[in-house]
């Protein structure tokens, strides 16, 4: 038995309560046990990354009871690169966090924080689906927590919108679940797939209304139109760092639409066909160009980036909806991509933010490090549109070669690139008129503190969006065996009911 | 030297200047050029091999899954580019030392310059069509940086942002251009595009590819209609525009259609679409140009006129006019970037631009006078400057060329321009440099330092000596670079006289009428001014801003934060889905007989539909609201136990008291009413759309309930194993701790955050502006005499302990009989919740040291210590091991470690519960909530002044 594989939930779930425990007195404490326990995290993820990159998929049975009929924990490439990811942008934004002194301006960050982690590497690592839901409860109310985080009358306001909204969710979950156990008997994702596959006449309708409450669900988390309506308030008023934690939530639903729509109700279902990837595709469509009108017509930064964090969901799910292999590969670079990038833009603004009071998309006179931030701001913004040389235009390339041979190709692709165009210019509108219009306004940098571990982390994810770049031939390898992998069913199906 | 060490070295260069500034500007420039003549030398060691017709190449693999990789290959039409690349950017790096203000940071100036630089070089040298994609976007990204470069000036901001929207355009075409390309071809490398011409012009994707890819080129190069951003990028110190916007990035445009022109050329789709633009382009920038009175923006539209000359010949599709079209640009690329310095050398000196403001300067600026002069003469074709050479080609290629079956067109209209062009190069020397002496410059002029006028003097000797000895000074190159763009074998022979040919007499007419035209200026200078002529600018930007505008109003309005129209959306998309589900068919109703509704069921179910009903009813009168969402609360236990659940109907009731009681702690604080917002249709609106949804639900639930499984459950395993694998016969304790107990460790972690971040909240909350509403808090409803009543104090001293006793029972029984340590927890939370209420938060809490943090901790800890147990035993996380016992005079007991793991969810439960309560007391305190000293307020035991000792 591989205790490896639960070692990314049970680490922060023990160093949370831990932190609660004994150290809610000193932040300095919770602060050095909390970095500790992330970097443990990265070394578990990178371990997992390793055993999962060589062989088929491994299982971990919870209490030892046997699958169907307990939970099961499964470790393949798509669920070890998520948790890897999560660990890398949690150990980014926890420098942050520290170096900007944003854990002092409310209480039990640190703890929120580690409950977070390990409510996102629960629900990336979990075979069943009731499990799903109770990592989708954990992550939700963690994330609001650390939403609410210093307070503030907007951002609490935002906070009960972000909370409601997601409890409809959280809801509808329940109902899907339920609909699916009626008509299947079980849970287990494995199990499901095989259920599904085998599916009696008379029940394709009942459960095709179960899957695409459950798709619903997931859409709600990965903010697919018009499911997004809760984001951009959140993100926008989010303390900044924890917005930027809030890229890879995104991404859940994301992995979630992914794995249950390969495995379980994939296109080869008889079931439900395309179904699903025919809703799913103008969903991202509309969602892409949203996001990126959203950028353009933004009037603060942190709005901006909330909606260009929408758009790339929207460009993500439209390789994914394709549900070939080069797309979902594809989409598993750009997921890659634009957490980091999402992430960076969400930390950099947040600098801005400090030093001078609004986002707002004014000119006000030069601020502390004025020069510095610029030009972070143009390597994020870079990145976010999908400009070369970053890792963000090797995405798009990726895509749209992904989507070429489809009927609506010429559609897609129009899409695309009248989206990124958007966004160009709508960065290019902001970050001139904020970092460049400043010189033309009098008045002197108010002080502040250089903050250098705030920087620390914003240069480490930036230096990570570069390392992607030069290392994107073998990472498209590698995701491109991930992709195989993923719609491999039988082997994921095999490793978990085998020992049956 | 390696190619790809070519490309990369300005790269490396850009990391100088922000270091060596430090050493000064002079050290500053030396090293940035250092890097640029490094790259040069090795680009000129390969141009022997070059020029006898070889290929350097240099491979590296990067995305060979996508095709994209780092290939440079470096023939005839490389070298002629990066030459001029890195030629003429080692004279602007010295020019720049020269020109830069003391105050403009140069360091930036040469770092931006260097990434230009190189991303240029990348173009010229790629053999990798993704890879040279990649260099032309950053080109358009180095250049935005350039024009913007002076932060301060709105033109230099807009200016830069406009050409960044333009060339970004024709970027973004350009990749879908070239993935095509590429898609037809199967390789992105051009060393394998360039042989596939028949493959490539026979496909359907010819037409879209191309238009793509022109798209870009043409943006780039200012080609009509996109040439608008041009003049604007002028806002640029000087060096830029010398650099980019006339020696390098918009050849980049003319660069592409000659590297493609061996596949993409030769067909009427490129004749008519890049000869007609070229030619348009020509003919109405240098009208422009002519009236231009900004030294710089003259320039500009000579430039892109220029480039529609260029663009023009190859378009043309024939190897003559390919070879006439390289020539050109070697030429214009000496004489125009010699002009651009010599206007920023007058600028310089002058302090202005405006050539309404000048004149006579030929005196005061001998040597710049003779560096213009020989530089405007050859753009405006006079013999024996190189201009003329390759202006008179062209009028050659013109004369062969038959439009739409017109053979006049191109001839007369190449004529036309070339006027044009004569006159604003006469208009450049003759209102700039002749004349009288002025005593109104801004700025008293004179010849500048050597260093600043040194890089164009250097151009202008080229000007010279290219139009003398062409063939010497260039010959082979252009015959090398003609047959790299063409792909076949060119002879070129450069000569001034070919006899009198029409070319001559076309030339010498558009010299004379040029000329006319320089001395009708005044006139039609004024009739071009009081002619009306749309701005450019002011569309553009009317038309980004309009843009701007709309997305603001469109997402602004739709994520304004308005709830209920997001629940509305909500609802509807998910009925919408799930009727486009259901609607495909594939049901079959279940067979399950509908049983007899006894009487007790149907009015449990009439008092729940009539509650929820009253709850959206009442929901304005909070308080009330909360009572029947109580009664909802309790008619679910009832119904549990109706429906023999009772481990469900016992959590379910003391869920909902230790909610119901919080919550009336929480509205204490809250108005008591809500106030109604919305309009009637409004409500009707929210009325059907909840309606269909719950409609939809109770429909789904009711398809559901009439079938049987379609598969045997995996309930009847737990049912087996309850006993045998879990060590108790209550099935649904055993799946909650056992079976499912990683389940339940998620969801009492769910309710130990709940707990901490409620604190948070409440923590939050009196830090910020609420605290000013707290302190000033005045409570809307009477506050009872007697706030701490005699009699809730007794019967709840009474009942703590018989509470307790129950709690530790229930938690006891619970893995065989209905019960748990979740139950328990809540049971024991209520028990202390009542003494909290009866004797008040802080008399209670005074005599209860404990924070309950530490409960939720150790609980979470204790849940996850017991699975942790596990892995002693070589087991997975959480599994249980239970054992009977018999300690006399005890009977036969159970212990099982699944007890262990519900003592942690007992001690998170009342942790959370707790802590909830200690927050809400906080904020009862802030609002004036007086300290009770004693248990009660009319303490019998106490005399009688203990009354309301607060």
């Amino acid at each position: 038995m591989n205790h490896w594989i639960i070692a990314p939930v049970v680490l922060p779930a023990v160093m949370a309560p831990l932190i609660v425990l004994l150290m809610r007195h000193d932040l300095t404490l919770q602060r050095v046990f909390s970095v500790a326990a992330t970097l443990g995290l990265l070394t578990i993820s990178a371990v997992l990354l390793v055993q999962a990159s060589s062989g088929g998929p491994q299982v971990y049975f919870l209490g030892n009871w046997p699958a169907p009929f307990g939970i099961v924990l499964v470790l393949d490439r798509l669920s070890a690169m998520m948790v890897a990811l999560t660990a890398v942008l949690g150990i980014g934004v926890l420098l942050y966090v520290i170096g900007s002194g944003w854990d002092a301006r409310g209480k039990n960050f640190h703890a929120l924080f580690q409950f977070q982690l390990m409510g996102i590497c629960g629900a990336f690592l979990t075979g069943d689906a009731f499990n799903l839901f109770v990592f989708f409860e954990v992550l939700l109310i963690a994330s609001y927590g650390l939403m609410i985080h210093g307070g503030g009358r907007d951002r609490l306001r935002a906070g009960v919108q972000y909370i409601a909204y997601n409890l409809m969710g959280s809801t509808l979950f329940l109902f899907a679940l339920a609909t699916i156990y009626s008509v299947t008997g079980t849970l287990n994702m494995a199990d499901l797939a095989l259920r599904v596959a085998d599916l009696p006449e008379g029940n394709g309708a009942l459960l095709r209304v179960a899957g695409v409450l459950l798709l619903i669900v997931f859409a709600v988390k990965g903010a697919l139109v018009p499911f997004q309506f809760w984001l951009p308030g959140t993100y926008a008023l989010a303390p900044g760092p924890v917005a930027a934690l809030f890229a890879v939530m995104t991404k859940v639903g994301a992995y979630a639409i992914l794995r249950f729509y390969t495995l379980i109700f994939g296109p080869d279902m008889e079931t439900n066909g395309t179904f699903y990837a025919d809703l799913l595709m103008p969903a991202a469509i509309v969602t892409m160009i949203l996001g990126m009108v959203g950028v353009m017509g933004a009037k603060s930064l942190a709005r901006m980036a909330a909606f260009a964090g929408i758009g790339s969901m929207g460009m993500l799910f439209m390789a994914m909806a394709a549900f070939t292999p080069a797309g979902i590969s594809a989409a598993l670079y750009y997921l890659v991509h634009s957490t980091l990038a999402g992430a960076l833009l969400f930390l950099i603004v947040d600098l801005v933010q400090s030093r001078r009071g609004t986002t707002g998309i004014t000119a006000l006179p030069p601020m502390a490090q004025h020069g510095l931030i610029t030009a972070l701001f143009f390597g994020a913004a870079i990145a976010m549109a999908g400009m070369p040389p970053l890792s963000g235009f090797l995405g798009k390339l990726l895509v749209l070669d992904a989507l070429r041979d489809r009927a609506d190709m010429a559609l897609l692709w129009s899409v695309i690139l009248v989206a990124s165009l958007l966004a160009i210019v709508g960065l290019a509108r902001a970050g001139s008129t904020v970092f460049w219009k400043a010189h033309a306004s009098p008045g002197d940098a108010a002080a502040h503190e250089s903050e250098p571990l705030a920087f620390v982390a914003v240069f480490g994810l930036l230096a990570l969006i570069v390392g992607q770049t030069v290392l994107s031939g073998p990472l498209t390898a590698w995701l491109d065996g991930t992709a195989a992998q993923v719609f491999d069913s039988g082997a994921y199906v095999d490793a978990v009911l085998g020992l049956r | 030297m390696s190619l790809a060490l070519i490309a990369a070295l300005p790269f490396l260069g850009a990391l100088l200047p922000g270091l060596m500034i430090r050493a000064g500007r002079t050290a500053c420039a030396m090293a940035t050029g250092s890097a640029t003549a490094l790259a040069l030398i090795g680009l000129l060691l390969h141009a022997p091999a070059v020029l006898r017709g070889e290929v350097v190449q240099a491979r590296f693999d990067w995305m060979p899954g996508l095709g994209l990789n780092a290939n440079f290959f470096l023939d005839g039409l490389g070298l002629l580019f990066a030459g001029l690349i890195l030629g003429i950017g080692l004279l602007i790096i010295l020019y720049a030392r020269f020109y830069l203000a003391k105050t403009d940071p140069m360091g930036q100036f040469y770092t931006y310059l260097m990434l230009f630089q190189g991303a240029m070089v990348g173009i010229v040298l790629s053999d990798n069509i993704l890879l040279l994609l990649i260099f032309w976007e950053l080109t358009s990204l180095s250049s935005f940086l350039l024009i913007g470069y002076w932060k301060h000036l709105p033109e230099g901001r807009q200016g830069a942002r406009m050409a960044l929207a333009v060339t970004g355009t024709g970027g973004l075409a350009m990749i879908a251009g070239m993935l095509i390309l590429g898609g037809i071809v199967g390789s992105y490398d051009l060393s394998v595009i360039l042989t596939q011409k028949e493959a490539i012009q026979a496909s359907d994707w010819y037409l879209p590819a191309l238009i793509l890819i022109l798209l870009g080129a043409f943006t780039k190069s200012a080609q009509f209609p996109f040439h608008f951003w041009l003049p604007h990028a002028m806002a640029a110190p000087t060096p830029v525009s010398a650099y980019l916007h006339s020696a390098t990035m918009v050849k980049a445009g003319l660069f592409l259609m000659a590297r493609m022109w061996p596949v993409l050329a030769g067909t009427d789709a490129w004749f008519y679409i890049v000869a007609t633009t070229g030619l348009v382009t020509m003919v109405m920038a240098a009208k422009i140009a002519l009236f231009k009175d900004d030294l710089k923006a003259l320039l500009a539209f000579s430039t892109v006129s220029h480039l529609g000359l260029i663009t023009m010949l190859l378009g043309f599709g024939t190897a003559e006019a390919a070879a006439v079209a390289v020539f050109h640009i070697i030429n214009h690329a000496t004489f125009k970037a010699a002009l651009f310095m010599s206007a920023g050398i007058i600028d310089h000196e002058a302090h202005t631009r405006d050539i309404k403001r000048l004149g006579g300067l030929r005196t005061l600026m001998p040597i710049t006078f003779t560096i213009v002069t020989l530089a405007a003469l050859s753009m405006a074709g006079i013999p024996p400057l190189n201009g003329f050479l390759s202006k008179e080609m062209m009028l050659e290629e013109a004369t062969h060329t038959v439009w739409a079956g017109i053979p006049w067109l191109f001839a007369v209209l190449a004529t036309i321009g070339a006027m044009f062009s004569v006159a604003y190069s006469f208009r450049l020397i003759g209102h700039v440099f002749l004349g009288p002496v002025r005593d109104d410059y801004p700025h008293k002029p004179h010849d500048p330092g050597f260093g600043l006028w040194a890089a164009p003097a250097a151009l202008a000797v080229l000007v010279v000596l290219i139009g003398v000895a062409p063939m010497t000074m260039v010959g082979d190159l252009v015959t090398v670079v003609a047959g790299a763009v063409t792909g076949g074998d060119v002879t070129i022979k450069i000569s001034h006289w070919h006899g009198l040919v029409p070319a001559l007499w076309m030339s010498v007419a558009a010299v004379g009428a040029g000329l006319i035209l320089f001395g009708a200026h005044l006139r039609l200078d004024a009739l071009w001014l009081a002619a009306p002529r749309p701005e450019a600018k002011a569309i553009f930007d009317a038309l980004v801003d309009g843009i701007a505008a709309l997305s603001h109003g469109v997402t602004a309005r739709l994520h304004d934060g308005a709830l209920s129209r997001y629940f509305v959306i909500f609802t509807l998309g998910v009925l919408g889905a799930g009727w486009l589900a259901w609607s495909e068919g594939g049901h079959v109703p279940g067979l399950r007989n509908v049983l007899p509704i006894p009487g007790v069921a149907l009015a449990g179910w009439l008092l729940l539909a009539v509650c929820s009903v009253l709850v959206a009813v009442l929901h304005r009168e909070r308080l009330l609201a909360l009572v029947v969402i109580g009664v909802v609360g309790l008619i679910v236990s009832v119904g549990f136990i109706y429906l023999s659940a009772p481990d469900l109907a016992l959590t379910q009731i003391s869920v909902e008291v230790v909610t119901i009681v919080l919550m009336l702690l929480a509205l204490n604080f809250l108005p008591k009413t809500t106030p109604r917002e919305s309009s009637t249709a409004r409500r009707l609106r929210d009325i059907a759309v909840a309606g269909a949804a719950g409609l939809s639900t109770a429909a789904l639930a009711l398809a559901l309930m009439m079938r049987d499984f379609a598969f045997p459950t995996i309930s009847d395993y737990h049912l087996a194993n309850s006993y045998s694998g879990g060590g108790g016969t209550n099935v649904v304790n055993v799946i909650l701790v056992d079976f499912r107990g990683y389940d339940t460790f998620g969801e009492i972690i769910v309710l130990g955050i709940a707990g901490l971040l409620i604190f948070a909240l409440a923590e939050a909350l009196l830090r910020g502006a609420a605290n000013k509403r707290l302190l000033e808090w005045v409570p809307e409803l009477p506050k009872s005499g007697d706030r701490h009543p005699l009699m809730m104090v007794v019967a709840g001293r009474v009942a703590l302990p018989i509470t307790l006793m129950v709690g530790v029972y229930i938690f006891l029984r619970g893995h065989n009989e209905p019960g748990g340590g979740f139950i328990a927890g809540l049971i024991v939370a209520i028990a202390l919740v009542t003494q909290f209420m009866a004797s008040g938060f802080a008399w209670t809490q005074a005599r209860q040291r404990v924070d309950y943090h530490a409960f939720i901790g150790f609980g979470v800890v204790i849940a996850a210590a017991t699975g942790l147990g596990s892995w002693l035993a070589a087991r997975p996380f959480l599994t249980s091991n239970f054992g009977y016992f018999r300690i006399p005079p005890f009977d036969k007991f159970e212990l099982a470690t699944a007890a262990l793991f519900d003592l942690g969810v007992f001690l998170t439960v009342i942790g959370a519960v707790m802590l909830t309560l200690a927050s809400l007391s906080r904020i009862a305190i802030r609002a004036g909530e007086t300290v009770n000293t004693t248990a009660m307020d009319n303490d019998p035991s106490q005399p009688a002044p203990a009354k309301g000792g607060h």
